[in-house]
Formats: C-alpha cells, sequence, structure tokens
C-alpha cells in the first residue's frame, strides 16, 4: 500500500525533500549482511509506498508540494531533479506568489479556502497513481503560517473527503528560543485543530534534533539542513520496510494502518515522538560496534528518563514498584520522573535481528494500568540493515515525554494572551479570541489527560 | 515573487531613492551574472527604465496624478506585497506630502503593507518649522502606516564618521575594500558628483536592500515583508522600529571565524551601530527581528541570542520575542551581514523631545500662519496632532514602567480531570 506525502510550507518542503532522499539511499545502500532476494524485496515494498514510476525509468516521489511563496519549491524541486536518482512530479505542486506572514490566521481562513480546491486535485491525481492507498503523511511546522494554518485547514480536509484514509502529521516543534515570535499563537491553533481532525501527531523537536546534532554527530556549524537530515533518518527508520509478523519474511502491507493500531489505542492520546540509536558521525561509525543487547538497554532507558538521544542519559530515574497505586497528577518541575507510556513500537533493523530480547520493554512498570503490555507493546523487525547502520533501532512511543514540551508552549502563549499582544493579527482574519480559547482548553485537556497516566 | 514599489518624496527622499536604485542594480548584477531580469530583481523593477520607476511628486493638489502614477506602477505588479515610502519628517514636501500618501494609499490598495523610513529631524535643522511638520506627520504615521523606521541625519553621520576613522586609522587588519558598498558610489552606474548626504543615504539605501533580502533571494529560513509587520507589531500604535545594521565595513580577511561574527550580533545592539539615537539595550523590548545574510547558519544565530538574551530586557510576554531570518546571498562585498530591527521602548526620547520642539515653537504661535492660511489647516489640526503623540508617548511610559516588576505567572485554564 502505499502512502501519499503533502510537504507544506518551507519546513515540510524541505524536510520532505531530505525524506525521500534518505528512502531512497537507503534503499539502494549496499547490503553485506541479507541476501540479495531480500534486499529486492524491500527495494520493492519501499518504491510501491513511496515512489511511483515514469517512461524514463526516475522514480517519482508519491508527494504533493505546496507552498505560498515560490522560492522554497523552486528548489527543493530542481535539488531532486539535479541529484539524477529521483524526483518529484512536474504537475505535483502549488505555489503563490505571497506567503501566509507567519499568520496562522491567514493560512487557515484566507489560503486554506482559496487554494482548497486545487490543492485537493493535486491530492486526487497522486492518489490515482496508487494501486492501494494506506494514508497521508503531511509534513509541516507549527510555528509559521503556512504549515501550520494552511495546515491545518488541509488535514480537516482530509478528514472529510477521504474520511476512510488515514492521516498522520509530522509536526516540527520550533526551537523554545524564537524562530518566529508568534509561534506560540500558532502552535496553540495548530495543535488543537489537529487533534480533532488527525488519526496521529509525530512530533519532532528543533531542539532535540539540534542536541543530537551537536553531541552525537559532531557538527560543529549546524544548518538547517543537518538538522533535517537527522530528522529525515530518524523519519526512514520508522517507515522503511519490516516484516509483517513475527515468524514472517513478507513485508508488511499498511504501515500506517499498523502504526495507528499498535500506537493510537485512545483517540484522546495521540501524539507520537520518536527515538533513534545508534545516532552518529559517518566517521565514528566505521569504528564502532554495537549489540542488542546494548542498544535496547540505551533505548529504554531513554525513553523512561526522557532523554532523547542516548548521551547524557539520567541513568537515577527508575520504573515505579508494580503494584504500588500510581502516583496522582505528574509534578511538572520534578527532577526524576518517571515518563509513563501508553502504547509503544520498537523498530529494529539489521544482522541477527531475531536474537534481540525484547523483554525489558514488556514491564508493565513501564505502562498505564489500563493497557497490558501484550497490547501496548509492538516489535517489528527486518533483517535488512537500515543505511550504514549494521544495527539499528527506532522506538516511536505514545508517552508522556512531549506534555513538558506542550506544557511550555501552552504556559508562554497563554501569557502573550493574557496582554492581548498580536490579536489584532489574527482576528483581521476571523480568527477570534473564542477560538484561542477553544485551542487552549482542548490542550489543558490533552496535559491534563497525559498527567494523570 | 512579490513586488514592492519605492514612493520618494522630496528633496531627501528622492537622493535617497537614487542611491537605492544604484544599490539595488549592483547587487541584483552581482548575484545574476548572465544579466539576466530574473524573479529576483523583478521584485523592485519593471522592464523599463529604471529611473521611471521612481517618481518625483509634487504637490497636494495634484492627487489624482500622484494616484494615476501609483496605480500604473501597481498595475504592472502581478502581486503587491509592499510600499515603500522614503522621505524625511522636517521639509514641507517630504513630511506633508509623503503622509499624505499614506491616507490614498490606504485607501486605494488597503491589502497593500506601507513600510515607511524618515529622516527624523536632528537637534540643529536648517528648517526652522521643522517640528510643526514634524509633528503633523507623525499623526498620519500613527494611524496609516503598518510599520515606521525612524532614521536621524546625526546618527548616519556618526556612523559614516566613525567608518572614515577606521579608514584612516590604517588598523591592523582592518582595510576598507575601495568598493565597499556602504561608504563610496564606485562601481554605480552613473557617474554622479559625490554629494554631502551621499554616504549618509547609501546607509539608509542598505537598511531597504537588506529588509527586502530574505524575500528576493533564498535562504534556509526566508522571511517575508509581511512578516516583519506580523511579528514586531503587538499592537496596531506600537509600530516604530529601530534599525541597526552590521558590519558597516568590510575587512580584509575573507575567511572570518566565529570570534568575528559573534562580533557582528554585539554590534547590532550597541547604540553606536543604531540608525537613530536611541539605547536599545537599556530600554524595554517588545520584539526583535534579526535579518541575517550570508553563510550564516541556524547554530551561529542560536548561539547569539543566548549570549546576549541575559543582557536585553524583553516585556514579560513576550520574554522569547526573536523573530529571525537566513538569507544565503549576501550583499556585495561582504560575507556576511546583519539587519536587526527593534520594536523598543527607546524610540520615546525621540517622540518627547519632538514633543518639546513643538511646543516651544507652537506657545508662541511662531510662524503658524504659514500654516493656517492654507485650506483645511486649523488649529485643531495641531492639538491633534500633540495629543496623538502623547498617547503614543504614554503606552511606551506604560510598557516601560512594567520594566522593573516582577514576572508573574498568570493562573492557567482550569479543565474538568
Amino acid at each position: 500500500m502505499s502512502i501519499v506525502t503533502v510537504q507544506l510550507g518551507q519546513c515540510g518542503n524541505q524536510i520532505g525533500f531530505e525524506v525521500f532522499d534518505a528512502l531512497f539511499s537507503d534503499s539502494h545502500c549496499p547490503q553485506k549482511f541479507c541476501s540479495k532476494r531480500e534486499n529486492e524485496a524491500y527495494q520493492a515494498s519501499c518504491k510501491e509506498r513511496f515512489f511511483s514510476e515514469e517512461e524514463d525509468g526516475v522514480p517519482v516521489a508519491r508527494a504533493v508540494l505546496v507552498d505560498m511563496e515560490p522560492k522554497v519549491i523552486n528548489q527543493t524541486l530542481s535539488k531532486a531533479a539535479h541529484s539524477g536518482r529521483w524526483k518529484y512530479g512536474q504537475h505535483s505542486h502549488l505555489c503563490q506568489k505571497q506567503g501566509s506572514g507567519n499568520n496562522w490566521a491567514y493560512g487557515y481562513s484566507v489560503h486554506g479556502p482559496r487554494h482548497e480546491e486545487s490543492i485537493m486535485n493535486l491530492i486526487q491525481k497522486e492518489v490515482e497513481k496508487c494501486d492501494s492507498l494506506s494514508g497521508f503523511f503531511i509534513v509541516m511546522s507549527m510555528a509559521g503560517g503556512t504549515g501550520s494554518g494552511l495546515g491545518a485547514f488541509l488535514t480537516q480536509n482530509l478528514q472529510d473527503q477521504y474520511s476512510n484514509s488515514l492521516k498522520m502529521n509530522q509536526i516540527i516543534w520550533p526551537y523554545g528560543t524564537g524562530e518566529v515570535i508568534v509561534q506560540n499563537y500558532n502552535s496553540i491553533l495548530t495543535l488543537s485543530h489537529l487533534y480533532r481532525s488527525s488519526d496521529a501527531l509525530l512530533v519532532h523537536e528543533n531542539d532535540a534534533v539540534h542536541k543530537i546534532c551537536a553531541k552525537l554527530m559532531n557538527i560543529k556549524q549546524i544548518s538547517f539542513r543537518d538538522i533535517n537530515q537527522v530528522l529525515a533518518h530518524q523519519l526512514g527508520s520508522v517507515f522503511q520496510p519490516t516484516y509483517s509478523g513475527e515468524g514472517s519474511f513478507h513485508y508488511r502491507r499498511n504501515p500506517l494502518g499498523d502504526l495507528m493500531e499498535d500506537l493510537v489505542p485512545h483517540p484522546e492520546f495521540k501524539m507520537l515522538g520518536v527515538r533513534n540509536i545508534p545516532q552518529m558521525s559517518e566517521n565514528s561509525l566505521a569504528y564502532s560496534t554495537f549489540t542488542w543487547a546494548g542498544l535496547l538497554k540505551h533505548l529504554r532507558q531513554m525513553l523512561i528518563s526522557n532523554a532523547k538521544m542516548e548521551e547524557g542519559i539520567d541513568w537515577q530515574v527508575r520504573p515505579p514498584l508494580s503494584g504500588l497505586p500510581t502516583l496522582g497528577k505528574m509534578p511538572l518541575s520534578k527532577e526524576l520522573h518517571f515518563n509513563t507510556s501508553i502504547a509503544n513500537l520498537v523498530i529494529l533493523r539489521g544482522k541477527d535481528v531475531h536474537s534481540a530480547d525484547l523483554g525489558a520493554f514488556k514491564d508493565p512498570a513501564l505502562y498505564t494500568s489500563w493497557l497490558e503490555p501484550v497490547t501496548a507493546f509492538n516489535v517489528w523487525k527486518t533483517q535488512r540493515a537500515f543505511s550504514k547502520y549494521e544495527k539499528s533501532a527506532a522506538l516511536v512511543s505514545n508517552s508522556q515525554s512531549l506534555v513538558k514540551p506542550l506544557d511550555m508552549i501552552v504556559g508562554k502563549a497563554w501569557n502573550m494572551f493574557a496582554s492581548k499582544a498580536y490579536l489584532h493579527q489574527y482576528t483581521k482574519f476571523g480568527i477570534e479570541e473564542e477560538d484561542f480559547l477553544d485551542g487552549f482548553a482542548l490542550l489543558e485537556q490533552v496535559i491534563a489527560s497525559y498527567s494523570n497516566l | 515573487m512579490t513586488q514592492s514599489v519605492v514612493v520618494q518624496v522630496g528633496q531627501c527622499g528622492n537622493q535617497i531613492g537614487c542611491c537605492f536604485w544604484d544599490l539595488a542594480l549592483r547587487e541584483h548584477a552581482a548575484v545574476n551574472q548572465k544579466g539576466i531580469y530574473d524573479e529576483a530583481i523583478s521584485s523592485f523593477f519593471r522592464n523599463v527604465d529604471t529611473r521611471a520607476v521612481g517618481h518625483k511628486v509634487f504637490g497636494s493638489l495634484y492627487q489624482e496624478q500622484i494616484l494615476e502614477k501609483l496605480r500604473k506602477s501597481a498595475e504592472h505588479c502581478d502581486c503587491l506585497q509592499c510600499f515603500f515610502i522614503i522621505h524625511s519628517m522636517g521639509g514641507g514636501t517630504g513630511s506633508g506630502l509623503g503622509t499624505f500618501l499614506l491616507k490614498v494609499l490606504e485607501d486605494e490598495f488597503p491589502e497593500v503593507y506601507r513600510f515607511v523610513t524618515s529622516i527624523y529631524p536632528s537637534g540643529e535643522d536648517d528648517v526652522i518649522t521643522s517640528p510643526y511638520n514634524s509633528i503633523l506627520a507623525m499623526k498620519e504615521l500613527n494611524e496609516h502606516a503598518d510599520c515606521v523606521l525612524p532614521i536621524d541625519n546625526q546618527s548616519l553621520f556618526d556612523i559614516i564618521s566613525k567608518i572614515e576613522l577606521m579608514m584612516n586609522s590604517g588598523k591592523l587588519g582592518t582595510v576598507i575594500k575601495p568598493k565597499s558598498l556602504v561608504t563610496s558610489s564606485a562601481g554605480t552606474s552613473k557617474k554622479r558628483q559625490e554629494k554631502p548626504f551621499d554616504k549618509m543615504n547609501n546607509t539608509v539605501a542598505n537598511l531597504l536592500l537588506n529588509l527586502t533580502s530574505s524575500a528576493r533571494f533564498e535562504g534556509s529560513l526566508n522571511m517575508d515583508l509581511n512578516e516583519i509587520s506580523m511579528n514586531l507589531v503587538p499592537f496596531p500604535q506600537l509600530h516604530y522600529l529601530v534599525s541597526s545594521l552590521t558590519p558597516l565595513y568590510t575587512l580584509a580577511d575573507v575567511n572570518i571565524p566565529p570570534r568575528r561574527l559573534d562580533q557582528m550580533f554585539s554590534d547590532a545592539f550597541s547604540k553606536d551601530h543604531q540608525l537613530i539615537r536611541a539605547d536599545p539595550k537599556h530600554s524595554l523590548y517588545l520584539a526583535c527581528a534579526l535579518m541575517v545574510r550570508g553563510n550564516v547558519q541556524i547554530s551561529d544565530l542560536r548561539r547569539n541570542i543566548e549570549r546576549l538574551k541575559p543582557s536585553l530586557q524583553f516585556v514579560s510576554w513576550n520574554q522569547e520575542g526573536w523573530k529571525t531570518s537566513l538569507c544565503s546571498v549576501p550583499p556585495v562585498g561582504h560575507t556576511h551581514s546583519l539587519l536587526a530591527l527593534a520594536n523598543n521602548t527607546c524610540v520615546k526620547p525621540t517622540f518627547i523631545e519632538l514633543r518639546e520642539r513643538f511646543m516651544r515653537l507652537y506657545k508662541k504661535k511662531a510662524h503658524l500662519h504659514h500654516y493656517l492660511q492654507i485650506e483645511g489647516m486649523e488649529e485643531g489640526c495641531f492639538t491633534e496632532a500633540v495629543s496623538s503623540l502623547s498617547a503614543l508617548i504614554q503606552e511606551y511610559n506604560q510598557l516601560d514602567a512594567t520594566k522593573s516588576l516582577p514576572v508573574e505567572d498568570i493562573p492557567r485554564l482550569s479543565v474538568a480531570v
């Protein structure tokens, strides 16, 4: 089954390019540890999901590119075309002349309705190219105006027009110390709208990815390109093919469907985060070896101590003893707090993958009480290694780890809202104080629900 | 690709405007060797004699004619985003007509942003009635401009003097490239006689170039003109932005190590680099934009924000009030540059001084008859204008009062669990 990607705004398009590039590169990476037949099956599966084909044989990304100003899309299209390895469809993009001005209201109320028909047509054309549609993957930021506002509008539209297909929104959370001054307002409006219309929100925080670049990849002058490539690597390790089940050697058909089933058991809880191990510069990789035991031990501790990377993990954090009543409301400021999960999905790729022992992830203490670990925890595997990593593990989790960042965003937005600063910019385009209040209410509810796990 | 129309008004406005066109052409020629009329350049020009685009406008009696010219310019744009008005506050044409045009533009093109670069009168002004002109103009700026970039001649003069000092002192490692865009008109299209204000006007022209660079050229974090208004104007009245440009001179070394890059950021906040006499560092920030050009990455930007933040005071509801942009193309002759736009209470003294100079004249009714004899002008216009300015000053006062108060946490919405 295929996934149609929609890239929105500068962020969405810059990242989208890196994602397709990472998927393609991995797919064509020479493999030492699996058979030729295995590799071919993997490549075929990846292709079905993400690329279609044209007469000249160059794979075409199953993507629709949307932006309200032309510079980024032009760059993205030409970068892909120049690589000679894959490209975007000639007529798969829509761009306008004037951006959304970082204004969610403008993206949502003006650009959205204005370009609804054209965008939905582009999406429809892409959907028709698929034999079978798994769903949509929408890449956007929530700080700006197009990705955030137009993204929210579009997701609602997709929910109406493709009610049987799944939608996963890949949302980029901006740096805490601003990129955009009104980013917190835009974030509130985006998240609250998406919570109602999307099936899952896969979150990446710029701050976290930046640290990975600095500490793990040892990049000195970190650019957005570096950040986007790390992000793309993480997404690739989640979305590339894996076997459909224990003991099977066929690749699973419906990755989005399976992800939702495994990770989003309840519509109140749909915020997902990704962790990936190991992540390092190519130079270091050549000199490193890993064991599954080591990788999984780190990954588990990253989960429970809420670390976003394998350096600086707090090993003091332990799960609460089983059998004891769950502690009341999670104190957000507590140092050693333990990160409770609703559901976890571990994805293992590489050599001897079947020998990996995942017992520690099945510990009921990791999970909230209303789900059994057998439901809450899932594993996907493939012997086929990812990129140049002989062994790699990804963890997609639905847990409390996004509560603190979300709480901070809501806090800052609320503070600004109380002073009424910038509101005139939104009311100008039909987003009133009430709409903000609705957004705040919904997100406070989400924070409370997650905190009380 | 959006277009902007530049409206140059009065002697001051037109002199600056001319510098601007020279620099803009040079910048685009440098970027596009083939000299093809590319997309970026079309943001400012149509494919006709470019000098025709900047108009000299005469007299408010010619409203229809002016409108005609503006409409024609607008028609040539398929997506007009912004009007840049360049004028002085002190003179008659620039101040009066310039601000009159604001209302005209607002009525005729309500969706198009109006950015105004206003030259405020300095201490020694050659126009006696400049305080009257300025006060009357301020009212219009308050009501009809989206963003105002106040500039004063004294600051420009000080900046130019500083550059010349550096050039003449022959400081080790400091070699000003002779073709530096900032200081000379070498390489411009026509051989103009260097006029006394040329260097200062060049600086203002650079300001406009840098303001629009992220809209014209590509980069990893673009910033369009509409984003400036969105992020830097928290309340409609408070739309005065103090600007600073660094570096003002190129240095001999090509490979500038990070220490020098960081110096660029520090300089942007020093009071010597502001284009108006103001000290933002010791006043209250409502918002701040950093527009970087050249080989600067997000990590450099963040490092400097972290470094400078502790020494700056931001209003309680906008503690992280930073808007940033990264444009890959540096200005001609530099490897990188930074334009900082600050919405900061440090503009208050300028306005207070303006009001004081006005009151000194007005109390004696000096020269008032020149104004009152013009149809449509009455004393009420003056009193209204002063009220408007006082109200603005009061808003800044209220914000300043919050400076020393502790930041209170506002109780959040509580939800049923």
